[in-house]
């Protein structure tokens, strides 16, 4: 196949020509500049690396199966493939460029520390089946975020493999059931609020559970009543997010957690929102029997467009023996990686592996890097600092924007709006694409569902006031656009490097790999 | 505390704003008896960056870089030169911090990646498209099963021996909870793999065939015959590439019939980082496209009419259909995707071609010169860069004698990913690339010879 190497960027007849503005003849615009695909740029025959040698002329071993077609991958020199990456990263906003206060999902600061420290040698250059006796300090390591996180838990055991928050759920719903196979006790309801991430539900249907979804009350918290009128000998679990999905903290976990285990069934919180509470309450004083970490969320570990995660589960003692393998465990001054069931009594009821090695090693040195570097006491004051901002921010807000919770208490981590008293057909949406022309990621838009036209806002600790009071201003004024009912609102964003673009024509007409258009067009 | 940048000043003007009278009104509805008074006891406090790099470092020094040694481990994890931009490019801020693109006209440069990605993941698969990276290649393993019962409406699910013992457990596990029924088996030290026993075992009940390509002793079976006869019998075959640098010079098991192809992507770009994060990779056939689990990367137009780039066919995914997804994963592995497309892109054909090259004919060498210490067998007919020694002793403790007395890296023993299988405990799985030097070959037989006289 060959490579064409004309850029194919889309090129209308006159980009961006409205309200006076210059057209080039590139579509680039200064230093936004277009970017064609590597399918289009690079070629099969051009490489950037030199390779080092192979030995001369051996004898091939490979079973006959040489591969008999090219496999249609383009190349390119190095300096193209820094310009491509490079073009392309300008594309993107992250939190190294501004405020991103992306409700739930805890866009913080991302402390480069964590970076240099996750390439050392020690930690980026080692094999996970290399001979324990080689690898004491990573398995030190681990030991060190286990002992933090038990520790800020008050959790007696964790299982560090899951490979991000849900695989952790998933974690823990498997522990759980584990638990309740060992009693003899099949049960098949899983209870989730209607706040939950819809994460939730997915995995209490992976691991085996009908899922039956309990009402939230009129102030945004677990209905109780409901709850407790729902639980009997059928239900294996309740998943309960806190802080919840409407950023507010649910005072009745407590009480919820003893109704629970007083019909023989489990507590699994969602720690996602762990942020709000890091350092200020403990999950496990609160009766909790299984909960994720998001060490990307609460740790800082960066979000990298999409993953890696890192999703550890705290348990109670209840649920302790049930934890997969494999995991550290320490012997005197030597540690052990215990990768084996039956090996002793007390792994014999771990329900098993959830991935092929240790889980995200890279992100727990990220995530020690950070917890070392703001103690018990920085942990402390990052929760308050979280909720702070979050409140400040409800408060200079509510006047323009309807927050339905906001009478009921403070909020933590995030405060909640709803698209209540926009002018006719002005949503979530055109706020959100309004606040992309400002400079600003948008807030979470449409979740949680048990809002009309959901705003989740969430500044996290760091943060400064001067940037809340800015971002203020700025949603203040996309706001008022939007209940004046500026057309141009709805047009937005004007600036992006993309205008709006269709989702509806992507997922009617899915276009999920390039083909060459020149092929294309000789096969039709 | 340098990450956070409010004042007291700040704090109490804010709190007067809010009109709260201290912190502690904030925090009203968490129960009296759970709330914390003081930092917790027991984590030290605050430290500096130079304090935090000190106590870090010192863990690192305790590990045996693999650089630093003749080190040959593979096994599902592979040491390959990464070259310095790619590192580059993952740190720059604008991928690094970037969050899921859930606004896509802001998240060009990582939803263009993707879309770059998945063409290259399919191409190199052989398979019509692939999704936008998992957390890696056992958990993409246990999907492809799980969407294989979706598919064929079965429960039945043949894995090879060959298949890496990790991914089994990892199948096991799951299937125990959602109640498919997998059928597996210890390797046998034959020099071919065990694709004539798996065809066999197909039957009308079969969902899936489920082998890894090349093996876990590093063999390689052409998977023409056992995809005909799985689609023979309804089912489908799914593949399992633990080392995707291989593709350079083999055939890709999606142009062998495999229906839907899995990996791990470590092997370009990630490192090896202890076992994770990797990349999972997943392709398959078009006409299972609704059935893949994972996040999509399609095509579409601005309101301008230029092309761009979104997450797509969601109404598959856990955030819409809730119970009813075809897979609870929310993240994917968008960093350790874009390392993967920037090492591909840098090889391009012809580097990846050259690459795989280099890798087997040094693996070659590195397995007749091995082979001719005395008492040791090469398993193998057939293997990429990665092959298996029998030798006259168990292959773990002579493992950890030379890791411990030598500082020599040896390989994987069968004993360590089979404990108990007394058949295997001679079995050494040695991986050769282009990381490994003749004289580390050489240090790696002089050792052998001198523990085996």
């Amino acid at each position: 196949m060959s490579m064409n190497r004309e850029g194919r960027v889309t090129r209308p007849e006159m980009p961006g020509a409205e309200g006076g503005e210059v057209a080039t003849w590139s579509g680039n615009r200064a230093l936004m500049l277009e970017e064609a695909l590597i399918f289009e740029i690079g070629d099969e025959g051009t490489t950037g690396v030199d390779l080092p040698e192979g030995p001369a002329a051996v004898r091939p071993r490979l079973g006959g199966l040489e591969r008999n077609r090219p496999i249609g991958l383009p190349g390119l020199s190095e300096p193209e493939t820094v310009r491509h990456y490079t073009r392309l990263s300008r594309q993107n906003y992250g939190i190294d460029l501004g405020f991103f206060p992306l409700g739930s999902c805890t866009m913080k600061h991302n402390p480069r520390l964590n970076e240099k420290m996750a390439r050392l040698p020690g930690f980026a250059d080692i094999h996970p089946l290399q001979p324990i006796s080689s690898v004491q300090g990573a398995l030190a390591l681990i030991d060190l975020v286990a002992h933090w996180l038990k520790t800020l838990t008050g959790m007696p055991a964790v299982a560090m493999s899951p490979k991000a928050g849900a695989h952790g759920e998933l974690c823990g719903l498997l522990a759980i059931r584990s638990a309740l196979e060992a009693r003899g006790d099949a049960r098949s309801v899983v209870l989730v609020p209607e706040s939950a991430h819809g994460t939730n539900p997915a995995t209490a249907a992976f691991a085996g559970y009908r899922v039956e979804n309990i009402p939230a009350t009129p102030a945004g918290r677990v209905d109780f009543d409901a709850l407790v009128a729902r639980l009997g000998p059928d239900v294996a679990a309740v998943m309960i997010t806190n802080p919840n999905t409407c950023g507010l903290f649910e005072p009745d976990l407590k009480r919820i957690a003893d109704a629970v285990h007083a019909v023989g069934g489990f507590v699994y919180c969602d720690g996602a929102n762990f942020n709000a509470i890091v350092g200020r309450v403990r999950p496990g004083d609160l009766g909790v029997d299984a909960m994720h970490i998001n060490l990307h969320k609460t740790f800082s570990t960066p979000h990298g467009g999409g993953g890696p995660g890192s999703g550890p589960v705290v348990f109670s003692e209840a649920l302790a023996p049930f934890a997969p393998l494999p995991t550290v465990e320490r012997d005197g001054d030597r540690y052990l990686l215990v990768e084996e069931f039956n090996r002793g009594a007390a792994h014999d009821d771990s329900f098993g592996r959830m991935v092929a090695f240790h889980g995200q090693m890279g992100m727990f040195t990220r995530a020690a890097a950070y917890m070392l570097s703001h103690g018990a006491d920085g942990l402390r004051q990052v929760s308050e600092d979280a909720v702070l901002n979050a409140n400040y921010l409800l408060r200079c807000l509510e006047d323009v924007l309807d927050a339905p919770f906001a009478a009921s208490g403070p909020c933590m981590h995030e405060a909640l709006f709803s698209d209540d008293g926009l002018a006719d057909g002005f949503t979530t949406l055109d706020i959100a694409k309004g606040l992309i022309d400002e400079g600003y990621h948008p807030m979470t838009m449409y979740f949680p569902l048990v809002v009309h036209g959901a705003m989740l806002v969430e500044p996290t600790e760091t943060e400064s006031k001067a940037n809340l009071d800015a971002f203020v201003g700025a949603l203040r004024h996309v706001v008022t656009r939007a209940k004046a009912g500026d057309p141009a609102l709805k047009a937005a964003p004007h600036f992006a490097p993309r205008r709006r673009l269709d989702e509806t024509l992507a997922a009617r007409k899915p276009v999920l790999t390039w083909r060459d258009p020149d092929l294309a067009q000789a096969a039709e | 505390m340098r990450y956070l940048p409010l004042t007291d000043a700040d704090r109490a003007a804010m709190l007067r704003q809010i009109g709260a009278q201290s912190i502690d009104d904030l925090f009203v509805d968490v129960p009296v008896e759970a709330r914390l008074s003081a930092p917790i006891a027991g984590l030290p406090h605050h430290a500096s960056e130079l304090a935090v790099e000190r106590q870090l470092k010192a863990l690192a020094a305790r590990n045996t870089v693999a650089g630093d040694v003749p080190f040959f481990l593979g096994c599902g994890a592979y040491r390959h030169h990464v070259p310095a931009s790619v590192d580059h490019i993952i740190q720059r801020g604008e991928f690094l911090t970037a969050y899921t693109p859930y606004q896509p006209e802001i998240a060009q440069g990582t939803l263009q990646m993707l879309f770059e990605f998945q063409t290259q993941v399919a191409r190199l698969l052989g398979c019509d498209v692939a999704n936008a990276s998992m957390y890696d290649g056992s958990t993409a393993c246990w999907e492809a099963i799980a969407m294989a019962g979706r598919i064929t409406r079965r429960k039945k699910a043949l894995l090879s021996a060959g298949l890496h013992p990790h991914y089994v457990s990892v199948a096991k596990t799951m299937a125990r909870f959602t109640g498919d029924d997998l059928h597996t088996a210890l390797p046998t030290l034959a020099a071919e793999t065990d694709l004539d026993a798996l065809a066999a075992a197909i039957d009308g009940e079969t969902s899936c065939v489920v082998v890894q390509y090349p093996d876990i002793l590093g063999r390689i079976g052409n998977l023409e015959a056992l995809a005909a006869r799985a689609h023979e019998a309804g089912a489908l075959l799914i593949a399992v590439v633990t080392e995707p640098v291989a593709l350079g010079l083999i055939r890709a098991p999606g142009d062998m019939g495999a229906d839907i192809v899995v990996g791990e992507g470590q092997s370009l770009g990630v490192g090896l980082q202890f076992g994770g994060p990797y990349v999972g990779l997943f392709a398959c056939k078009e006409k299972f496209v609704r059935q893949m689990p994972g996040r999509l990367c399609g095509e579409t137009v601005d309101a301008e009419g230029k092309r761009g780039f979104v997450l797509t066919l969601s109404t598959r995914e856990q955030h819409i259909r809730r119970e009813k997804a075809t897979s609870n994963i929310c993240t994917n592995s968008g960093l350790c995707a874009l390392a993967f497309s920037v090492h591909l892109t840098l090889l391009g054909e012809k580097g990846l071609r050259g690459l795989a090259e280099v890798n087997h004919g040094r693996a070659v060498a590195a397995a007749e010169r091995l082979a001719k210490v005395p008492g040791v067998r090469l398993l193998n007919d057939s293997f990429f860069n990665e092959f298996t020694l029998i030798l006259p002793v168990e292959a773990r403790a002579l493992v950890r004698r030379f890791a411990e007395d030598r500082n020599i890296l040896a390989g994987v023993s069968l004993g360590r990913l089979y404990p108990g299988a007394d058949a295997l405990a001679n079995g050494l799985v040695v991986a050769v690339t282009e990381t490994t030097t003749d004289e580390d070959v050489e240090a790696l037989a002089a050792a052998l010879e001198e523990e085996l006289a």
